[in-house]
């Protein structure tokens, strides 16, 4: 029986990991070709820093999820604090209405964005321009409700009476939000950074019905090139995401590692 | 923490300045003519195919480079995928673009909708390269609107290791003996047309029963066929997992060049043709620095160096010259006369012969497959009854538990 959920198990990461594996193995081949391997070669990852088409969606695809997850902190952060000193019943309508942009298939929400901009573009005459201007607000309406369903939680656990107290030891309100309340969610506003961003990262839908002539995200630029052929640029790309990605995993993991060690050495010490 | 994030945003913001821009500074025939709009801040907006311009610095031109170099216009480019796709994107009104690239079939349809800007070919000297085989052509007759870009045929890639007979018609896509080797386009107007030719109708064909009869031979074929494909084709054929397919020559060159088992042929009963062509929608902004941008691509040397990239074959008569000797033989890129005349292009079918191809495809596609068309709605409906049975069942026995 452990044997075999041994196997099970390995089958499961090898399903995870091996697409993967083999992009980064194809990042490496001489030919064109994602069938034949015919040698090993950087020349891929030398193309993709002179293929200016793929950097400037990739510059694009970043500075949109930085600015719009900025944002989308800010704005959820503020919508979770209000939710959660509503009522009950207010607070159950308006939870309703946040989860349902998560809900609503994106394509709904990336044509109704469309047609709400090219609306107030044509009839009520704000001088919106499809672009970066578009593209932000359409990333920080769907990043928002992620924000807020990660910090609602962290409001629930606080004591709801230390904000009091805070006051009542003298704080002014935006002191007792900044060194009391803030520190405390902290987790729950890291997470929904974090996730607001990634959701950004890979957006295609809606960043597709809302970009102009003048900006493209990454995703786009790629499903562009499947008449012809996804360029192995890409794949020395996604390595490169991929890299990057596992680092900061495992940098923000011993940080914390080393973060639980220090408190633990200071109670241990405290104690004595 | 606010310090990362600021060294994060100044990487991001520097990232394109990073590349090395090694200019190679192409020959331009009439310096002067690019000077016009020098330090006024212009820029134009080209909407292209992905993969559809030479843009690697350090082998060849990389285009909209040297062309903000040479002119001080700013290009911002952006890419598409297919041509419906294009047609959705200027009819939403969203963005404006000075440049879009067409194919023969969606002109036809921007010109009689009234989208597109005509040339003023005083501004694009270079239009005189333009090989006379593509000009006067039907989807702009008068040649107002449009200067070509590329050209190719279709026909049929095969794996000379799976295949013993000589390939000449489309009959070999049918042939019972390449049983599950056999790939096939995965859009209808592509499918179609071979069925339509090896019946010997026209690719244009407005016959309601001509158009059900080629989706009868479709369905004849399906047991044969591996896979529908578009670009997974690449894979498949370069792998040796097919045997024979139809696809656009220049793509089939790409192929060969991987795996020397690989030959191509364009059947004897004709094929289609088509061509790319640059144009300038309506609601361009300036237009005379996009025409300037058509004068450029149209320069021998931009043209031979897109067209060494894209591998498909060129109309301008100057870039034809530029190009090695093999590739201007290569019965393959610039087929034969009689091939040539038996080639039709795609035009823009009339709706209700377009919707009934659509109707019939999706029959194609779906025909033999064991389920009734009942099965997805009924399972649809069986899920909601079980998601709201629950949760009655749920609110039942939580009002229980209270009491």
């Amino acid at each position: 029986m452990k044997k075999l959920s041994r196997v099970y198990f390995w089958f499961v990461m090898a399903f995870l990991y091996m697409p993967i594996g083999v992009l980064i193995f194809f990042s490496f081949n001489q030919s064109k070709s994602r069938s034949v391997f015919t040698g090993f070669t950087l020349d891929w990852y030398r193309k993709l820093f002179s293929n200016n088409v793929i950097l400037n969606s990739l510059r694009t695809t970043l500075i949109i999820a930085v600015i719009s997850t900025i944002f989308a902190v800010i704005i959820g952060t503020a919508a979770a604090i209000g939710i959660n000193s509503m009522n009950k019943w207010m607070r159950g309508m308006i939870m309703n209405v946040t989860y349902l942009p998560i809900i609503n298939p994106e394509i709904v929400t990336g044509v109704s964005l469309m047609l709400l901009f090219v609306f107030m573009k044509n009839k009520i005459g704000i001088p919106i321009q499809f672009g970066y201007p578009t593209l932000i607000l359409a990333h920080i309406t769907f990043n928002i409700p992620y924000v807020i369903l990660n910090v609602l939680p962290k409001l629930r656990q606080m004591d709801r009476f230390v904000y009091e107290a805070a006051l009542d030891l003298g704080c002014t309100p935006f002191q007792a939000f900044w060194k009391v309340v803030l520190p405390e969610i902290s987790p729950g506003v890291v997470s929904g950074f974090l996730m607001a961003f990634t959701y950004s990262l890979d957006d295609f839908i809606i960043s597709y019905f809302n970009s102009g002539a003048t900006s493209q995200t990454l995703p786009i630029t790629i499903y562009s090139m499947t008449r012809r052929k996804v360029s192995p640029e890409i794949n020395a790309l996604s390595t490169i995401i991929f890299a990057v990605v596992i680092a900061v995993l495992v940098i923000y993991n011993i940080m914390d590692a080393r973060k639980e060690k220090h408190t633990k050495r200071k109670a241990g010490a405290e104690s004595l | 923490m606010k310090k990362l994030l600021i060294a994060a945003l100044a990487v991001i913001m520097s990232l394109p300045l990073v590349t090395v821009k090694a200019f190679a500074q192409v020959k331009v025939e009439d310096q002067a003519y690019y000077q016009k709009f020098k330090g006024q801040n212009v820029s134009i907006n080209v909407h292209n195919w992905g993969e559809y311009i030479s843009n690697d610095a350090q082998e060849s031109i990389d285009v909209n480079a040297e062309f903000e170099a040479l002119t001080g216009i700013k290009v911002n480019y952006t890419t598409f995928a297919s041509n419906e796709e294009l047609y959705a994107r200027l009819k939403s009104g969203g963005a404006s673009y000075d440049i879009v690239i067409p194919s023969d079939y969606m002109i036809a349809k921007f010109i009689r909708e009234d989208m597109l800007e005509q040339l003023n070919l005083n501004n694009i000297p270079n239009s005189k390269y333009t090989n006379p085989q593509f000009t006067g052509m039907e989807y702009d007759p008068e040649d107002k609107y449009s200067i070509p870009y590329t050209w190719g045929t279709v026909g049929i890639i095969y794996n000379t290791t799976m295949v013993d007979t000589e390939i000449n018609s489309w009959d070999a896509l049918w042939d019972a003996r390449y049983l599950g080797d056999i790939l096939m386009f995965s859009n209808p107007r592509d499918a179609f047309a071979l069925a339509q030719k090896r019946l010997g109708y026209s690719l244009n064909t407005h016959d309601p029963d001509e158009i059900r009869k080629s989706a009868e031979e479709l369905k004849v074929q399906k047991p044969l066929v591996q896979a529908y494909v578009m670009d997974e084709i690449f894979d498949k054929m370069q792998g040796g997992e097919a045997a024979l397919a139809p696809y656009y020559a220049g793509d089939a060159l790409t192929m060969m060049a991987e795996n020397e088992d690989l030959a191509f042929v364009v059947p004897n009963e004709g094929t289609n043709k088509f061509v790319d062509s640059i144009c300038i929608p309506k609601g361009s902004k300036n237009k005379e620095a996009a025409e300037m941008y058509i004068n450029f691509l149209c320069e021998p040397e931009v043209a031979a160096a897109n067209i060494e990239y894209i591998g498909y074959s060129t109309p301008n008569t100057a870039a034809y010259e530029l190009l090695d000797e093999e590739t201007k033989n290569s019965p393959i890129s610039y087929p034969p006369e009689e091939i040539m005349a038996k080639a039709e292009f795609f035009y823009d079918l009339p709706k209700d012969a377009s919707a009934e191809m659509d109707e019939l495809w999706v029959e194609v596609i779906s025909a033999e497959v064991g389920y009734s068309k009942w099965m997805i709605p009924m399972l649809m409906i069986g899920c909601i009854l079980f998601s709201v049975g629950i949760n009655v069942v749920r609110s039942i026995k939580k009002k229980r538990d209270i009491y």
